[in-house]
Formats: C-alpha cells, structure tokens, sequence
C-alpha cells in the first residue's frame, strides 16, 4: 500500500538526482543562552544517497542531535539559530523554504526517530492514533482507514497482537516496543530519509540488536537513505554504510566503516575506538580519551581537539582548524597528522607490528604500548574484515 | 473505577458527620440566640420560652445535635428561625449561586485559559509579562476591593452593568460573576501559562512537530490537552467552592444566594440554617473532587482509579 503511493507522492515533487538524497553544505547553528554563544555546529558537511546509511558518530555535545533537529527544522529557536549553511533534500535547499512547505517535508519526505520512546510518544493519546495521525494529516485518510493502515504497520514492526493493542498507551508497552511503534510512525508516509537519533540508547542491549537489525531491514526494503545518530561504536558497525566523527560541532573524520574501524585517521577516532573495553585485556585500565569535550562556548583555537589530543604540535593549535580533507581513498579527515595516523600501522592488509611508531607516538608509556598491540592485532585480523558487517561483531572491527 | 467511585462515596460519610458536629458546636459557642430577637427592647419570656423550646435550645449540645441528625437522617434539614424549612430557603436561592458561579466558571476558563496559553507560547515577550504582571495585581488585591471598585465604576460610574444583583437575573449578574471569577482568573492563567510553557519543551511535542503536523495542531492537541490536567483539577475544585457561595462578592452586590444566607444565618446564630447550608457546601465539594479525580484518570491515562 505504501509503496505505490510513494510512487505518486515522489513523482509529484521531490525526486533526487542520481540517487543523491541529501546534502549537508557546511551548516552552523549557534545557541544564543544568557550565559553566552554556545557554537553547537560550525561547519557540517555531509551527504546521504538512496538505501546509503551513514553513522554520525560522537560523543554528547558534539552536536550530532543538533545537526539532526536542523536538517528536520524542528530546532528549538529561540535559542538554536542557523547561522550559515544549506541543507539541500533533492537538490533544493530547505532552509529556505516557507515554514509551511517545510512542515510538508517532515513525515513523508524526511522523518526522525528519537531516543526515548517514553517521552517522546505522547502519554495521553493511543498509540494507533499517534501512528494514524500522520495518515490523516498529511494525506487527509479518514479515522477508519488510518487506524487501519496503523495497526499494519504494528504489525510490519512486529508489534505482538497489533490489532488489540493499537488503542494501548505509550505506558502499557515495553521500551522495546515503545521504540517499535516511533519506528512505525516514523516510516507511515515512507519517508525517503530516516534520521534515528540514538534510536537504542534507552534499551537492553538484546532488545538494541532487534531495533538495529529492525531498521536495517526497514532500510533496504524500502531503499531509504538512513541517519543513524549515536555515541556507541558497538551500534553502528553492523549497520553503517558510512561513518562521520563529530567532535565539537564538526565532523572530524568521515570514513567507510571497515577503513575507519581498520585504521582511523583521526587521533579522536582512535581514541574511541581504544576506549571499547576487550575481552582480552581483563584487568588493564580501559584506554579512555584524557580530559572533556570543550566548552562550546570556549572552544579551543585551531584544532578543538588539540588539548587532548596525543599528537598535537604547534601547527594544530593555530587557527584556522584543520579543514576536512580527502586523505585517502574515499575518506576525508581533518587533522594535520592525518597522513601519519594513516601511515603509521600499515594497511590492515600488511600484517604491520609496529613497535617503533608506537613508542614515539608520544602519547606516554601506557598508551603508546597498547596502541602498539592494537596494530598487531589488526594485522592479523585484516582479511576477515570484508566479513564484518554481516557477522555482527563489533569487537572484530576495532582488531580482536 | 466502579469500586473506586463507591468507597469514595462512603469516606464522605465520616466527614459529612464530623463538618456537620463541628459546624453545630461552632454556632453554639456563639451564644443564645435569643438574645436580641426582638430589637432594643427584651423579649417577652413566654416568648424566648416557646423559642427555645421549639429549637431544643434549652438542651446540652449533644442531645441538641442528636436532635438535628434525627431529623437528618429523615431528610429533614431543620427549619429555619423564620418558620420556613432550611431546605426550602436553600432551594430559593441556589439557582442564584449555580448561575453566579457558572458566570465565574466561563470567566476563568475563556479568560484565564486564553490568557495563559498565549503568554505560555510567547514566553518572554510583551504579552506574557503583561499577563504576569496583570495577574499579580489581581491576586494582591483583597476580593472586597475590586468588588467596590467594579460596583463604582461599572455599576455607578459608567452604568454599564447594574450596581446590584437583587433579583438574580443572568444579566444583573455578569459584574458579580466576573468579580468573583478574577482571581482564579489570575491563578489559571498563570498555571497554564507554566504548564504550557513546561510542555512546549517536552519530547513529545518535538515529535509532533516531526511528524510534520501544523504548528496550531501541535499547541492546540499536542500541547494543551497535556497542559489542561492541571488546569482542569484547579477548576474542580473551584467549583465546589464557588457553589458554597461568595460571602464578600454577594454582600457587595446585594445578590440574595447561598453567601448571603449563611452570612445572615451566623449573625442570628441561626444554627440550623447554617449547619443545613454548609452541609450542601460540603457535600457538594466532595462531590467536585470526587469528579475531578475520576476526571483525571479519564484525562490522563497514566493514572489509574482503581
């Protein structure tokens, strides 16, 4: 039923070229609080392609759901303001567009997944009327036909007994199937681009596995371009096709996921992925990234990695930042030791002990030694990485 | 729900019996009612000795309450100093109070709801401060000030409305109404202007604005229907209050309902028309919440009367 409509509903207005869904040009949004400027995003750019599905990957106020409210346009404003920047959906930039014609995007074209499923569906009304509602507003279906397209979609989410639950509350479900019945209302209208913000962070780490595998499967049926929004290294390497870093309102690294997991090319993103605890190394401290994310209302000249950063020299403390740059095949980094990062442990493909970068690294004793484990292990471990995405171990992306 | 609804009813029992004891002790202190029935001059002692007779006057409180709750329990409210039966003078002048308080009841919900929903989505600028601050200055103004004041300048002044309410018609009463309404006027706009405004920053609102929806069907339908519970429990309650009648509203504007009766009651130490009169007020208080929390239950699906 969907589908076809799709069909009708695409051709009427949006349709992207060559399968480009989204671009993402060099975005900032900036929180105007009493305290200050807060710089949230300074400089985003990203793109997403038909069925593509790409991971912003960072930690909590580097402006990964920020950049999500943006491109939807539901940013809370006053205080978040777009400063500079398009968000172009099939070639047309939305920020542009009149309030009126925006809101016509959210639901059909481009729709969101939140993180909460509790607070985010609202207590008060049935959860087949929240589903319904997107029929009936956004395509003027009466209360019979949308209640019944609602329970359908319960039941293409697997939602156990769909048609005596669908005048259930948000409470009366589990979070797992909370997080269902948002994917539900989030794919009614058969969206072309699916934003899911830390769509499993609230969850059980078994139920976590079925969501993810639930919107990878939503994803390739209908050929949605996906935004997977998260903090957990673990999440993403299953299912992204793609991976940006986010640190401090920018993207830091933006990789193919098995390059990115086999050799980062930023020291924040080999920061992360050291910091995923092993199996293997039982009673070692866990390798955690020194210090905090900045202030964004202070944020460090040049690189705003730099003070944590265990490379950092003179050049990456000066402004401008380093630009996000092409420093290999398909990969983009911004960092001035890239080249270095990238060169120091071999290709996964060269089974590279690298002793030697990893004590002049100059990141001190501990952590240089572990790195030098890491490259060792990845060495070994590197032709099974074209197997990663289908046997679901995360551990196996970051060298076992 | 049922069961719920049935042991409500019966809790009001207890406190039926205790308010209307303490109520019956309370009129006692004040004194022999006798004293001064007959103007400057003393009574004539056949006549204070029928009277109190005939009231059970000249009995300890206790046999003088069981009296009163025989005839309770018959039906009978008691009769009144003038020789007519409580129930009957509170039947008179009821309908006067129902439609003072329903004009206060539209004030507060048009005024007070309207108010607090535009300042909640424009919070911070011109028309939310105005209401703060114009809902300061009601709720810091005593009752009988705005009720003289209105009375003056509506009533006297400008004649647009008549200055008093004697014969209890809808239109006579439309200043008393507003008058009576003003500060929960105040206090609902303020209470949904935080309630709103506490809302509007709620995920669920943020989806709903995902999903694409109008901003108008946002407020009015995401927002507000959260927004009201609270606001629905205020007007509940105030309900029962105002159906006890406005002592200070009535008195200003000579509007002959339940205030008025139980102001003159009190001053004739008239036990039984004070007692039968606040019994109603009582019972129909319970009666409101009682409402207001099956209400709630109904409004929010959280929460469950079992």
């Amino acid at each position: 039923m969907a589908s076809t409509t799709k069909l009708v509903d695409k051709t009427s207005s949006w349709q992207p070229t060559d399968g480009l869904l989204l671009e993402v040009d060099d975005l900032q949004v900036e929180f105007r609080t009493r305290d200050g400027v807060a710089k949230a995003i300074n400089g985003v750019s990203f793109e997403l392609r038909e069925g593509e599905t790409l991971s912003i990957l960072g930690e909590s106020g580097s402006g990964k759901s920020v950049s999500a409210q943006a491109i939807m346009g539901i940013l809370d404003s006053p205080p978040g303001f777009i400063t500079g920047g398009q968000v172009r959906y099939c070639g047309t930039d939305i920020l542009t567009l009149p309030e009126e014609q925006r809101r016509r995007i959210r639901g059909p074209e481009i729709s969101m997944v939140f993180q909460d499923a509790l607070s985010a569906l609202n207590p008060v009304f049935p959860v087949g009327w929240q589903i319904a509602e997107m029929f009936r507003k956004h395509r003027g279906t009466n209360r019979t036909d949308a209640m019944a397209q609602a329970v359908r979609l319960m039941e293409r989410v697997q939602i156990p007994g769909a048609k005596q639950r669908v005048r259930a509350y948000p409470h009366q479900f589990s979070g797992g199937m909370r997080q269902r019945i948002m994917i539900a209302m989030a794919i009614a209208l058969d969206p072309a681009v699916l934003i899911a913000d830390e769509p499993t962070t609230a969850l059980d780490v078994t139920v976590q596995a079925q969501i993810m595998s639930l919107l990878k499967e939503l994803q390739t049926e209908r050929r949605m371009g996906l935004i997977l929004i998260t903090h957990d290294l673990g999440v993403v390497a299953d299912v992204a096709d793609r991976i940006a870093v986010m640190y401090a309102g920018r993207i830091v690294e933006q990789a193919d996921v098995f390059d990115l997991y086999a050799q980062p090319g930023h020291p924040y993103t080999e920061g992360l992925l050291e910091s995923i605890p092993r199996l293997d190394q039982k009673g070692q401290r866990l390798a955690a990234i020194g210090g905090l994310p900045p202030n964004l209302m202070h944020i460090p000249s040049g690189c705003p990695f730099h003070p944590r950063c265990r490379y950092a020299e003179d050049v990456c403390r000066a402004d401008p930042p380093p630009p996000l740059r092409e420093v290999g095949v398909h990969r983009l980094a911004a960092c001035h030791v890239s080249e270095r990062l990238l060169a120091k442990e071999g290709t996964p493909a060269q089974a590279g002990p690298a002793p030697a970068t990893g004590a002049g690294d100059g990141g001190g004793g501990d952590a240089g030694a572990h790195h030098g484990d890491h490259g060792d292990e990845r060495g070994g471990d590197g032709d099974m990485d074209g197997d990663m995405g289908g046997d679901g171990d995360v551990e196996g992306g970051s060298g076992r | 729900m049922v069961s719920y609804t049935i042991r409500r009813i019966l809790q009001m029992i207890p406190v039926l019996l205790g308010a209307t004891f303490i109520l019956f002790a309370a009129v006692f202190a004040l004194g022999d009612p006798s004293a001064g029935r007959c103007g400057q001059r003393p009574c004539p002692p056949g006549y204070i000795a029928k009277f109190r007779a005939e009231y059970h006057l000249d009995q300890p409180l206790l046999v003088q309450y069981g009296y009163y709750l025989g005839k309770l329990f018959r039906g009978d409210l008691g009769t009144s100093f003038y020789g007519n039966p409580v129930a009957h003078e509170l039947a008179i002048r009821y309908p006067t109070t129902i439609k003072l308080t329903v004009i206060a009841i539209l004030c507060e919900v048009i005024i007070g709801v309207a108010a607090g929903v535009l300042a909640g989505i424009r919070k911070g600028r011109f028309l939310d401060n105005l209401v703060l601050i114009s809902t300061l200055l009601v709720i810091s103004i005593p009752v009988f000030v705005i009720g003289n004041l209105a009375q003056l300048v509506f009533g006297v002044k400008l004649e647009w409305f008549p200055p008093t309410a004697g014969q209890g018609s809808l239109y006579e009463l439309l200043l008393p109404g507003f008058v009576l309404g003003a500060l929960s006027v105040a206090y609902i706009s303020r209470l949904t202007r935080n309630s709103v405004v506490e809302n509007l920053r709620t995920d669920y609102v943020r989806t709903a604005r995902a999903k694409g929806l109008s901003n108008a069907r946002v407020i009015s339908v995401h927002t507000l229907r959260n927004s009201l519970i609270p606001v629905v429990t205020f007007i509940g309650t105030d309900i029962g209050s105002l159906m006890g009648g406005a002592i200070v509203t009535e008195r200003i504007f000579n509007v002959n309902g339940i205030g008025n009766f139980i102001f003159r009651s009190i001053n004739q130490k008239d036990g039984q028309s004070v007692v039968g009169a606040v019994l109603i007020l009582v019972v129909v208080y319970l009666v409101m919440n009682l409402i207001v929390d099956l209400l709630y239950g109904v409004l929010d699906p959280r929460i469950s009367n079992d």
